[in-house]
């Protein structure tokens, strides 16, 4: 999956302006990152600094406004919304802070909901779901609706979600920010058994230094810029 | 069909709210439904009227009498097949709002010009041996349980009898069905000679004719031919195709297509705005989730799909339950005005018409906010 250098993610010269009325916000400024297949990345700063901002450039979720985004030897800041689209649904897996589980679904139809964008049948998005929910620890829990699982519980169904499709990569925006630390500690904990045992390259925002200890490396961003200390 | 599942989901995510905006789009195809109804019972006549029947009236207005003897000189009128003449009576079953129409016409040329009225052989025979005997349609019989050999007891509003009575009585010898799903079924006819023979005034004169033409094609023609014919007389007439002459009945109430269809347009508006708000709410309330929808790989496409999909399946559920209840009730239930209406039935035009206007209550209530749900922007939406 990674280009020939062995990078998965490499990013180039991005820029990213926000525009608030006729007042332009300059977030990212040629910022550069690469990130090599199957590495588990920390992101922190302080808020605002552009985290989750480079974030969704990663996963296709926004585009840059100058720049470029290569993930898995493909260039995906020109692809069009359908295709990225598309590209999200092969490549990306998902994890948000507040977890982002659809209120009316169980958790197995939440953690199915990217597999019916793909030609599987019935059974075999089951079969899945059954997979993906085994991993993060809740085949228990599958008729169960997000209102009656814990805040641990519905980030696993979030982590479960993530990675049914067996994504290329996954992005994950401050996946303990709404955890105590117990709870917080068993995403961690997941999050790193998916990448050491699975090989999945995690891209994780955070602002908990105790997180991104877990990860293999940590970068810091501020006023638009990486670097690999904090920024004092 | 596997997102199916998630859009009944999202429907259930408020009932109340959905279950609301359901009723009152059921209700809305429930009023439909005897719109269409009564449109068919004013436009009765229209719907079957055949089209080689003229009818003959005078031609200053339908009150006034023509001479009986007008009939053997159309009869002569090239192109003319057949003439019948009717005459209304007007008289009253018991009390007032137990109305149906009654006509003295004479029995066999009569049934000869209307085939689609069906009568047994041997009421028929009865019909032409009894003097005093009527027939009459299903709807009306059943209304009110006459049966065969029951006497009719039926008070003259206009036609008093020689001896200065108002009460005329009859012989029920046959009852007819209709041919068709729209004829009138409510009417009840008795012989014309026992009426000429016994009315107090008037006699020698008729309401109107019924006229059959040899050759469809030829309908204008004769027409004018008839009309030409007694130009200059007392009694000038005006014919015209059977058609448009109910319509001209119809239209005397008004125009009942259009206020029916202003009614219609009026409630569907509203149901419009009720469903409309619906879905831009719903959409509003789940901006957060239709991103995360995106973020894991939906199209723009594929969510205004999903919404609008929502959209047409909460009006399909309001609307094709209204559409059954509105068939149901009207097919078992019958006339709401106790048989004044001479047919009474949602036709399957108008169902399939209610069907197409439950997809477009579903499209219409749904596409702003789908298109609102298409633009959205990931980023965005999940920063909220």
């Amino acid at each position: 999956m990674s280009q020939d250098n062995g990078l998965l993610v490499d990013v180039r010269g991005v820029d990213k302006v926000f525009k608030r009325g006729a007042e332009k916000i300059h977030v990212l400024g040629g910022l550069d990152l690469e990130i090599p297949e199957g590495e588990f990345l920390a992101l922190m700063g302080p808020s605002g600094s552009g985290k989750s901002t480079l974030l969704n450039l990663i996963g296709g979720l926004d585009k840059p406004t100058q720049g470029e985004v290569h993930v898995a030897g493909k260039r995906i800041d020109k692809l069009s919304d359908r295709k990225l689209a598309s590209w999200r649904a092969r490549h990306v897996g998902l994890v948000f802070q507040f977890y982002n589980l659809l209120p009316v679904l169980s958790a197995a139809r939440n953690v199915e909901l990217p597999l019916l964008l793909t030609r599987l049948n019935s059974k075999q998005r089951k079969q899945q779901v059954d997979t993906a929910m085994t991993i993060v620890g809740l085949s228990h829990r599958m008729k169960h609706y997000p209102r009656t699982l814990s805040g641990g519980e519905q980030q696993r169904v979030g982590i479960a979600r993530a990675i049914v499709t067996d994504p290329t990569l996954l992005l994950c925006d401050e996946p303990t920010g709404d955890l105590d630390r117990k709870a917080g500690d068993e995403v961690l904990e997941l999050l790193q058994t998916l990448n050491e045992s699975q090989g999945k390259t995690i891209v994780m925002v955070t602002h908990d230094p105790h997180a991104a200890a877990r990860a293999s490396r940590t970068l810091y961003l501020d006023k638009g810029q990486l670097g690999e200390e904090p920024i004092e | 069909m596997k997102y199916l599942r998630l859009i009944l989901s999202n429907l259930k995510r408020k009932k109340l709210r959905t279950t609301l905006t359901a009723l009152s789009i059921l209700v809305a195809f429930i009023l439909f439904g005897y719109l269409a109804a009564v449109k068919v019972a004013f436009n009765q006549g229209v719907d079957v009227a055949g089209i080689d029947r003229l009818v003959v009236r005078h031609k200053v207005s339908i009150i006034q009498f023509l001479p009986e003897s007008y009939k053997d000189r159309m009869l002569k009128i090239d192109g003319v097949d057949l003439a019948v003449h009717a005459t209304w009576f007007g008289g009253i079953y018991q009390k007032p709002s137990n109305f149906f129409a009654q006509m003295p016409v004479d029995p066999e040329p009569f049934l000869d010009m209307y085939p689609e009225y069906l009568l047994e052989p041997e009421e028929k025979k009865a019909w032409l041996e009894t003097r005093t005997g009527a027939i009459v349609g299903r709807v009306t019989a059943d209304r009110f349980g006459w049966k065969v050999g029951d006497r009719i007891p039926i008070q003259a509003t206009i036609w008093t009898k020689k001896d200065g009575s108002s009460a005329w009585e009859f012989d029920l010898v046959g009852i007819y069905e209709g041919a068709e799903k729209g004829t009138d079924t409510s009417t009840f006819f008795f012989r014309h000679d026992y009426f000429d023979e016994a009315r107090q005034w008037g006699e020698g004169n008729v309401g109107w004719y019924y006229v059959r033409v040899k050759d469809p094609e030829r309908t204008a023609e004769v027409a004018a031919a008839i009309d030409a014919e007694f130009a200059n007389s007392p009694a000038e007439t005006k014919a015209e195709p059977e058609g448009a002459f109910f319509q001209g009945f119809a239209n005397q109430v008004g125009n009942i297509a259009r206020i029916l269809m202003a009614i219609l347009t009026a409630v569907f508006f509203t149901i419009l705005l009720i469903a409309g708000n619906t879905m831009a709410q719903t959409v509003r309330e789940r901006l957060n989730e239709l991103a995360v929808l995106k973020a894991v790989g939906f199209t723009d496409r594929g969510v205004l799909g999903l919404v609008l999909g929502e959209s047409c399946l909460l009006a399909a559920i309001g609307g094709l339950i209204g559409l059954a209840l509105a068939w149901v009730a009207i097919t078992y239930g019958g006339d709401p005005t106790n048989g004044a209406f001479p047919v009474f039935y949602f036709p399957v035009r108008d169902i399939v018409i209610g069907v197409l206007l439950v997809l477009f209550v579903g499209f219409a209530a749904g596409i702003l906010p789908s298109i609102q749900a298409q633009r959205l922007r990931i980023a965005d939406a999940l920063r909220r």
